[in-house]
């Protein structure tokens, strides 16, 4: 069934092909006529039985099926309840269905009729029939997933134990482990017998670990086969992940003293509070959050998630402290304390914010009379201690003590996979698992013996190998690289310079992050990197910039010379309220004239939109609001002093005009100050 | 017709064939079989009571006196020697194979031919349950597919993985090289083994493959069948090409699953493998060949002048005439007459020793019909030859339910070594009851040492022996000279392929040009349905 080219239907002569059209088309239109008449007499089901027989695919044969069966029964309750009757009515229905997937076993409809009509339960379904029936379909194919979603719909209905289900999955994979369907129902049971500790299935550790051996015979049988390299997958992830979600990093973090430049206390009117998780929460509020400082009171803050799907779950939850430079003027500065009582634990932390006079010599004004020039110097020896925000204690707190299973296994997997590696050098199914166990293991042990090295050169050798996976493998290769750069303090000063030539934002020491020039593909690991005000991530290949909505602080950001396509890719940057400086010079903006993935985002349409005053002067300036949406929206949301857009498909003066009218506080466009 | 000494022979009308055979062997009874079809009037004789001769099943006490008995003339049988002269009751139920252990593939020949011939219609088969091999003092099983490598529990993860590579390797020649593809690499990524690799011992290919020993020993006598140490390189009587290897390989995978209702790749005729030349002796019948049992060819008949064969007189003194005849290989033909020419020029052993087991449990539970290969050396270190043992059950009609027969042999040069070989892998395999005679005294000598048997538990495991027997049986190759032709005897194959081809040859030399039981032979009597040869 499987691994062979579907074959074409038979070729049938002409004549009787026209004849069965015809057949077709008068039965259809019959069953069209009863339909919208509501006619459920015998003859008019026939119709239907008749044209489900020819083609099982027609939806509307099945739903006036239900329609008139439901009539039916109704009519017989009306008069006298006789079991006898439902049960043959039932019991016509389910030959349907069989006579349909006989035609095609794969046809939704007739499955979905059957679930329908037994999922009413109106008499004790006829479970040894239905699981005969089950057998005989798997036999014919043993992947068909159609066949594996009903058993467990029947296994549901029966009230089967997951344990006996089990084990026919272990059956099926005996009889042939090349069966996603049989390893991924094995997944579901698994979860859910571990989940519910039912008897048996206490020792997580040790279920896991027959798992893993069952699995590795499967990969070393046949490593080109994928089914077993899904389940692995799925059993890695078991293992790498903890199941419980937790605080991963927050801004500020515990025992931070920030520094606030004197000089522009002034400006800074909201201080940002933000929250990381390991995966998204929700519950993020007053009730959980307690903040003790003479400045505020918890009830004025506002917890927001911030998700790109306005879900009200989030991996990253945010609030702003307001007005708080009035308050860091003694010397003594600002202390806050904030409790979360979230994921069944609670997390205090502890900062203090002080006003600095160390601050930058000579400089006036609000900081933008100057242009921003991306030229801080790399060279320039940074000391580790100035990056005081410490997120990555916080990482290490979090690894469970009891990581040892984990970490043994991990182990023993990269052990194995390693060794397969030697004989089988070409296979992109041991290359990509070595490189997710050791993406795993790190993830659990930081620092030490970290595998990056070895991690990225197998993602290198898998674009070489596989290079219709080309993408998947660059986006990999890029989270790898930012875990390894910012895996610590060290490695991330490699990479921080100092800003000397302008200074508008109010926390010291201002440092740049420069991850140009690493091919990245993809944003990650942005729990690190909370307290970055200035980052440099041009000469890229970003085409998406997800993630970058964590960065709070973010006052400039430097995206010039990737493959950006659209607005709607720059979403993230909406929620940037800090950002004053964005190069978004020589992207691809425009490039394509339908922006694809407008629809995956939020509709247009559920924008409120209040720049009616800017819209009508663009009208009147002649440039069509139509065209130019997404880049509205974008700009409008943001308060950016300096803009740079040349080398984009989509710049040209008009758009220039664009910007300046949506962008009234803008200073420099394209590097030229605004009139 | 005064000089007729018995009445009880009867007389035979007409007096002159096309053919006569004087055996209903297997190969006498194909060739018998293959002449009715082609339209040749012929007589069909066996000089025993009973049908197949040496390719027989008989009920043990017959079987016993058969292979015993000094008048089956030429030492054809030697050495027997039996645990006990008591056999296990009821000892008629038990039918043993004088051809055993032998199997069919489903994708062999014989099975074509039984389905062509009609012939598939008086014969059922069942299939063997597993396929084991002895190594390391243990029972592992062969594993011979994907799944089967995927569940086997003896192997390593590494040698997983090389054993499937090799399998795919294989799998992607047999199949390029049944599309006729001539290229040395197909166009999606099929493989093709070189020709210069398929010339080479399979042994060295097996090694270049970089297959660890235990593999290359799996593969080489437990799915290639190979009878000799394949790594003595010069030493080795019989060294598989990778060719051949490569070839046995395809037949075994391509018997896996022919029959939707057969687990494995072998199967096993229902009372045992004599059924298979009565089949064929029935489709000689409906095509019209006369058949007399208990008549025994006494005298060859010659024309005076040339010295030619012409008929041959009877034990009951009727002489009858035809222009071709085949004997049975126990027939002695005076010197004058003796065909010179051997169907293949051998340099095969002489001699198979074989072994008859009699048990009261399998050897693995949950498996009835076992296929066992001891590889050389497994038993001893000088052990030169690879032991095959085939264990059969009631399910096959062949023993009371519940009990076991196990067949062993190994081909040998020497009667004794043979037998030692198989006497080792009998007391490898079973816990006997009683032991054989000879070896009682053996045993005592070495009691000091085998009082302290370690093996206790193992042992418990392990059938009980209840009757063995141990013989040598001398191998023949077939013969033809002119007129006469001579059927082989039984060889130490595991299959019937070698006869096959053996029989064919000498068909084809009796009658060039006739067709060796064509395709619709059997198209009048029966409507040819590929399953009906099928395991139930």
């Amino acid at each position: 069934m499987h691994g062979r080219p579907r074959k074409a239907t038979k070729q049938e002569d002409p004549a009787a092909a026209a004849a069965k059209s015809a057949r077709l088309r008068v039965l259809q239109s019959q069953l069209l006529h009863f339909h919208h008449n509501r006619i459920y007499t015998k003859e008019a089901v026939s119709v239907s039985s008749k044209l489900l027989d020819i083609n099982p695919e027609i939806y509307t044969g099945w739903n006036y099926r239900k329609l008139a069966f439901q009539h039916n029964l109704k009519e017989v309750s009306d008069t006298d309840t006789d079991t006898e009757t439902i049960k043959s009515a039932i019991e016509d229905e389910l030959r349907m269905v069989e006579v349909a997937l006989r035609r095609n076993p794969k046809s939704y409809g007739a499955w979905y009729h059957r679930k329908w009509i037994l999922g009413q339960k109106l008499v004790l379904a006829n479970f040894d029939h239905e699981f005969r029936l089950l057998d005989m379909l798997l036999k014919a194919d043993a992947r068909n997933f159609h066949g594996w979603n009903y058993r467990r719909f029947i296994a549901r209905l029966k009230d089967v134990s997951e344990e006996e289900e089990l084990k026919f999955t272990m059956d099926m994979i005996n009889t042939n482990f090349s069966n996603y369907s049989a390893w991924h129902n094995r997944s579901m049971l698994l979860s859910k017998l571990l989940r519910k500790k039912v008897k048996g299935f206490h020792e997580e550790e040790s279920i896991l670990s027959d798992e893993f051996e069952l699995v590795r015979q499967a990969l070393f049988t046949d490593p080109s086969d994928q089914s077993g390299w899904f389940y692995h997958l799925w059993l890695l992830d078991q293992t790498s992940t903890p199941h419980k979600p937790h605080l991963v990093s927050s801004w500020p973090s515990d025992k931070l003293n920030i520094e606030i430049s004197a000089q522009f206390k002034e400006k800074c009117e909201r201080f940002p509070i933000i929250f990381c998780f390991n995966q998204q929460v929700d519950g993020v509020n007053l009730a959980t959050v307690t903040v003790n400082s003479k400045l505020v009171s918890s009830e004025h803050i506002t917890w927001k998630p911030l998700s790109a799907n306005n879900s009200r779950k989030s991996k990253i939850w945010v609030a702003f402290l307001q007005n708080f430079n009035k308050y860091c003027d003694n010397s003594e500065g600002l202390s806050v304390e904030i409790s979360l009582h979230c994921c069944e634990s609670i997390v205090h932390l502890k900062f203090l914010m002080k006003l600095s006079h160390m601050d930058h010599q000579g400089k006036n004004g609000d900081g933008f009379e100057e242009l921003f020039l991306w030229d801080c110097p790399k060279s320039q020896e940074i000391n580790p201690y100035l990056v005081s925000y410490d997120p990555w204690r916080l990482r290490v707190e979090s690894v469970e003590e009891d990581a040892k299973w984990h970490l043994d296994t991990l182990s023993a997997e990269i052990a194995l996979f390693k060794e397969m590696s030697e004989c089988d050098e070409d296979s992109k199914f041991v290359k990509l698992t070595l490189a997710r166990l050791l993406g795993a293991h790190n993830s659990i042990k930081s620092g030490g013996s970290s595998y990056f090295e070895e991690i990225l050169k197998l993602y290198d050798d898998l674009i070489k190998l596989d290079a219709p996976h080309f993408s998947y493998y660059r986006d990999e290769r890029s989270l790898v690289l930012l875990d390894q750069m910012t895996s610590s303090k060290d490695s991330l000063v490699e990479y921080c310079s100092r800003c000397e030539n302008t200074s508008f934002s109010c926390i010291n020491p201002q440092l740049c992050i420069n991850f140009s020039g690493l091919n990245l593909t993809r944003i990650g690991f942005v729990e690190r990197l909370l307290w970055v005000q200035i980052l440099d991530l041009s000469h890229n290949n970003l085409t998406s910039i997800l993630g970058l909505e964590a960065l709070q602080l973010l006052v400039c950001l430097n995206l010039s010379h990737n493959q950006i396509m659209s607005f709607t890719a720059l979403e993230p940057i909406k929620s940037l309220q800090s950002l004053k400086v964005l190069d978004l010079s020589f992207n691809e903006i425009g490039s394509h004239p339908v922006d694809t993935t407008r629809y995956l985002c939020s509709s247009p349409l559920s924008h409120t939109c209040n720049v009616t005053e800017t819209m009508e002067e663009l009208a009147r300036e002649n440039i069509k609001i139509g065209d130019f949406w997404e880049a509205i929206l974008l700009f409008e949301s943001l308060q950016l002093a300096q803009l740079d857009m040349q080398g984009n498909p989509v710049t040209n003066e008009r758009f220039r005009v664009l910007v300046e009218k949506v962008i009234p506080c803008l200073k420099w466009l394209d590097g030229k100050p605004v009139r | 017709m005064a000089e007729i000494p018995t009445s009880d022979y009867p007389t035979i009308d007409p007096t002159s064939f096309d053919l006569i055979v004087s055996s209903t062997g297997l190969s006498a009874s194909l060739l018998a079989a293959a002449a009715s079809v082609a339209g040749k009037s012929v007589l069909h004789l066996d000089s025993n009571p009973f049908y197949g001769s040496h390719f027989s099943s008989l009920p043990l006490p017959s079987f016993l006196s058969y292979i015993s008995s000094p008048s089956s003339p030429p030492n054809l049988y030697s050495d027997v020697e039996a645990s006990s002269q008591s056999l296990p009751e009821p000892s008629r139920s038990y039918l043993v194979d004088l051809v055993g252990p032998r199997l069919l593939y489903c994708s062999d020949e014989t099975v074509d031919l039984l389905l062509r011939s009609g012939a598939s219609h008086h014969v059922e088969f069942k299939s063997v349950d597993s396929s084991l091999v002895y190594w390391d003092g243990k029972l592992c099983s062969v594993p011979d597919s994907r799944q089967a490598i995927f569940k086997d529990k003896s192997l390593g993860l590494t040698e997983k993985s090389q054993m499937m590579k090799f399998f795919k390797l294989v799998q992607s020649h047999i199949s390029l090289t049944r599309s006729g593809t001539t290229t040395e690499s197909g166009e999606e990524g099929g493989v093709m083994i070189p020709e210069e690799d398929l010339e080479m011992p399979f042994v060295e290919f097996l090694k270049k493959q970089r297959l660890p020993p235990k593999i290359r020993a799996l593969v080489l006598y437990a799915i290639a069948m190979a009878d000799y140490e394949q790594d003595n390189g010069d030493s080795c009587k019989i060294v598989v090409s990778t060719r051949e290897g490569i070839e046995t390989i395809s037949l075994y995978t391509s018997s896996i699953g022919r029959f939707a209702n057969a687990v494995g790749a072998f199967i096993y005729p229902m009372y045992g493998h004599g059924e298979l030349p009565q089949a064929f002796c029935r489709c000689a019948a409906v095509k019209g060949a006369l058949y007399v049992l208990r008549m025994p060819v006494i005298d060859i008949l010659t024309d005076k002048e040339s010295n030619k064969y012409i008929g041959v007189r009877l034990a009951s003194g009727q002489e009858i005439f035809s222009s071709k005849l085949v004997l049975d290989p126990s027939y002695q033909i005076p010197a004058s007459l003796s065909p010179r020419e051997t169907v293949v020029s051998s340099n095969l052993s002489s001699y198979v020793a074989k072994g008859v087991c009699i048990t009261d449990r399998s050897l693995e539970p949950n498996s009835a019909n076992i296929l066992l290969v001891f590889p050389p050396k497994s038993l001893h270190q000088e052990q030169s030859t690879a032991v095959r043992a085939l264990q059969i059950s009631g399910n096959v009609a062949v023993c009371p339910s519940g009990f076991f027969i196990v067949h062993l042999s190994t081909p040998c040069e020497d009667a004794a070594l043979g037998k030692e070989y198989i006497n080792s892998a009998m007391k490898a395999l079973f816990n006997s009851r009683e032991l054989p005679a000879e070896s009682v005294q053996a045993q005592t000598k070495e009691e000091g040492e085998s009082v302290e048997a370690p093996t206790q538990e193992e042992g418990e495991t392990k059938p009980t022996l209840l009757w063995s027997c141990a013989f040598v049986q001398e191998l023949r190759e077939a013969s033809y000279d002119g007129a006469v032709s001579i059927c082989p005897m039984p060889d130490a194959n595991l299959d019937f392929r070698n006869i096959l081809s053996t029989t064919r040859k000498l068909f084809q030399n009796m009658y060039p040009g006739e067709e060796f039981i064509p395709q619709n032979s059997a198209a009048d009597n029966i409507d040819d349905d590929a399953d009906e040869g099928s395991p139930e």
